[in-house]
């Protein structure tokens, strides 16, 4: 059952043909951005079911820090996928993050061997899809959300950058790819917003969602920008930038160029 | 009119003795809460036009913040309505505030109004059975009822409904603030917070072991009060917990806090964890220019904003029709939320448009000068 692929998928280059089987993305670090007005959970859901598809043979480590199982398992159930079935089958591997704490009291190295303990856990998920029936497969890491990893390791930034850095290594060692949910309006633009200069920088795509200009509809959600990392090809420097607007919906989300919805 | 004075099931005794066996045949929900669309379960907020516009209530597991007017006490309405609901349905309940002394404020959580005004007329108590001789026909019905089930009938249908509505006039009575589930914790003194935490840690699992499987409420007022003086990490981490805390219990929690004392970026991480969003602002009391534009910009206490509704398995963002209400007594007791009408546009003069009547029916008592 081979949907049909959206804008954003598009934009994202997984329509292309003669990439690796199973592949979320050529570029392997995705940042979602999004704000109070507008979530951008829902791309988290799109591309997780991108990556679960039959026709993508890929699984997902799924760092939890926002919701429960049942939340994610109820949604994507109505967009059409699986996860109590895919987590019993090892492809979906789901890290429940919601209530671990880095104690600060007790040992000064606290959040440091919390994040040790969860990179750790990432690295035995990534072995398991490995050596498992699914070895082939291409493996995403998606993050939701980093804010609340900053808020469980107290504001130390420092810190997270390290273990972002750990988990973007196994991009280029195996096959990854990582997806990382954070919150654009929590940096205010008179700092200099360290976490997020670093996350762009790191980044070879952006999606960033945010309302519309106009203020609230109900039919048209917001607007989605995509920004693709420039590189350079024999000296040719291409780059892309994608604008839609979007309409969540239970079974998905339905994007279209500003204008076209009639 | 001839009726046989034995005791039988009539549409009167519904409401007492049988209604017990009838809801243990059926998977009903637990008093005070409702089972809305997706099996999602709501609980009352207090104010039933609040529930209306949410969809149903607050959802039970989810998180309520209510963004302060630093210089207005309008989120103490939301909060009292609140409390009180859960007195009503005898839902535990669990009550932090910066003050020296947070019972104090139990002492100011307003009665609820009865549904039927009639009924509370006729059952006055069965002292006054004597002196009432000649409303022969409305005590006929005392027969029925038997004495303990009329005085105790007004209670019943408070505590049947889902929203009741509040008299802000009246205290609640103090017996039902005297029951062993309400408990209050100041946080003034502590220096930081590891007891709110273990406090609303054991409060949340105590409700799972709760044979009836009454919902469980925790109000926290203006966490980030500066006399309390914590630290900002510590203060989003304990809103973090307490939100995974919730997601994985039958409660629903409500924290009030003035957003302008937390820097920017604090106040944001606030906001994104909240899982419904509401802001109030008061009304100046003799701003012109208002006046002019909103229709019934007398009887205004406030401004209540939305903006987040909470969702539980579902992607799809709740988009509202309107997002802000004002905030008004009605017949200077109870709490209503009216959509904002723009008045009619005054002519250059013509001052009888300026005082024309809200046309959308909501009726106040307001005068109409002609």
């Amino acid at each position: 059952m081979n949907h049909s692929p959206n804008l954003l998928d598009e934009a994202l280059g997984l329509t292309g043909r003669g990439f690796g089987g199973g592949a979320l993305s050529p570029g392997r670090v995705v940042l979602v951005e999004d704000c109070v007005e507008t979530s951008g959970a829902f791309v988290l859901h799109h591309l997780v079911k991108r990556a679960l598809s039959p026709d993508r043979g890929g699984t997902v480590i799924f760092i939890a820090l926002s919701h429960p199982f049942s939340h994610y398992d109820r949604i994507l159930r109505k967009l059409g996928c699986n996860l109590s079935m895919h987590r019993e089958h090892n492809r979906f591997h789901f890290v429940d993050m919601l209530k671990v704490e880095f104690p600060n009291e007790i040992q000064k190295n606290a959040v440091e061997h919390g994040l040790v303990d969860l990179y750790s856990k990432i690295l035995k998920a990534v072995e398991v899809s490995s050596s498992g029936d699914y070895s082939r497969a291409h493996i995403s890491i998606v993050i939701d959300d980093l804010s609340i990893l900053e808020i469980v390791a107290h504001g130390s930034v420092d810190h997270v950058l390290d273990f972002l850095h750990y988990c973007i290594t196994l991009t280029s060692e195996q096959d990854c790819s990582l997806v990382i949910l954070n919150h654009e309006d929590i940096y205010p633009e008179m700092e200099a917003p360290r976490l997020l200069s670093h996350l762009i920088y790191l980044a070879d795509f952006v999606i960033k969602a945010e309302p519309l200009v106009t203020g609230i509809a109900a039919d048209v959600h917001g607007q989605l920008t995509v920004l693709k990392k420039g590189t350079f090809n024999d000296s040719q420097y291409t780059d892309k930038a994608s604008n839609f607007h979007f309409q969540v919906k239970e079974n998905g989300v339905e994007l279209f160029f500003p204008g076209t919805r009639c | 009119m001839a009726t046989t004075p034995t005791a039988r099931p009539s549409s009167f005794s519904r409401n007492t003795s049988t209604s017990a066996a009838s809801s243990a045949s059926a998977p009903a929900p637990a008093p005070g809460s409702r089972i809305g669309a997706g099996g999602a379960t709501f609980v009352s907020s207090g104010i039933p036009d609040l529930d209306r516009i949410l969809g149903g209530g607050f959802l039970l597991g989810s998180l309520v913040m209510v963004m302060e007017d630093a210089e207005a006490p309008h989120h103490l309405l939301l909060l009292r309505n609140f409390m009180a609901q859960g007195v009503v349905h005898c839902q535990p309940l669990l009550f932090a505030s910066p003050a020296e002394d947070p019972r104090a404020f139990l002492g100011t959580l307003p009665a609820p109004v009865a549904a039927s005004k009639e009924e509370r007329q006729r059952a006055p108590g069965p002292d006054h059975d004597e002196q009432e001789q000649g409303l022969r026909i409305a005590w006929q019905y005392k027969k029925y009822f038997g004495e303990q089930q009329a005085s105790n009938a007004h209670n019943k249908d408070v505590k049947k409904e889902f929203g009741n509505n509040f008299d802000l006039r009246k205290s609640i009575e103090r017996h039902m603030l005297s029951a062993q589930n309400v408990d209050c914790i100041s946080i003034q003194k502590f220096s930081n917070l590891a007891p709110l935490r273990e406090r609303c840690s054991s409060f949340l699992s105590k409700l799972t072991g709760n044979g009836v499987g009454l919902a469980g409420r925790i109000a926290i007022q203006s966490l980030c009060a500066p006399q309390c003086g914590y630290s900002d990490w510590d203060m989003v981490s304990f809103v973090r917990s307490l939100r995974a805390m919730l997601r994985y219990s039958k409660a629903v929690a409500i924290i009030t806090f003035p957003s302008v004392i937390l820097p920017p970026s604090f106040s944001k991480r606030w906001q994104h964890l909240a899982d419904t969003l509401l802001s109030v602002r008061a009304i100046p009391d003799e701003d012109k220019d208002l006046a002019k534009l909103l229709t019934g910009y007398q009887d205004m206490v406030g401004l209540l904003h939305v903006h987040k509704v909470a969702q539980i398995s579902s992607q799809v963002p709740v988009i509202l029709e309107a997002s802000t209400f004002s905030l008004k007594l009605q017949r200077r007791r109870s709490l209503v939320l009216e959509r904002l009408n723009q008045a009619p546009v005054e002519g250059s003069s013509g001052t009888s448009y300026g005082t024309a009547g809200p046309c959308s029916g909501s009726l106040k008592g307001s005068s109409i000068d002609f």
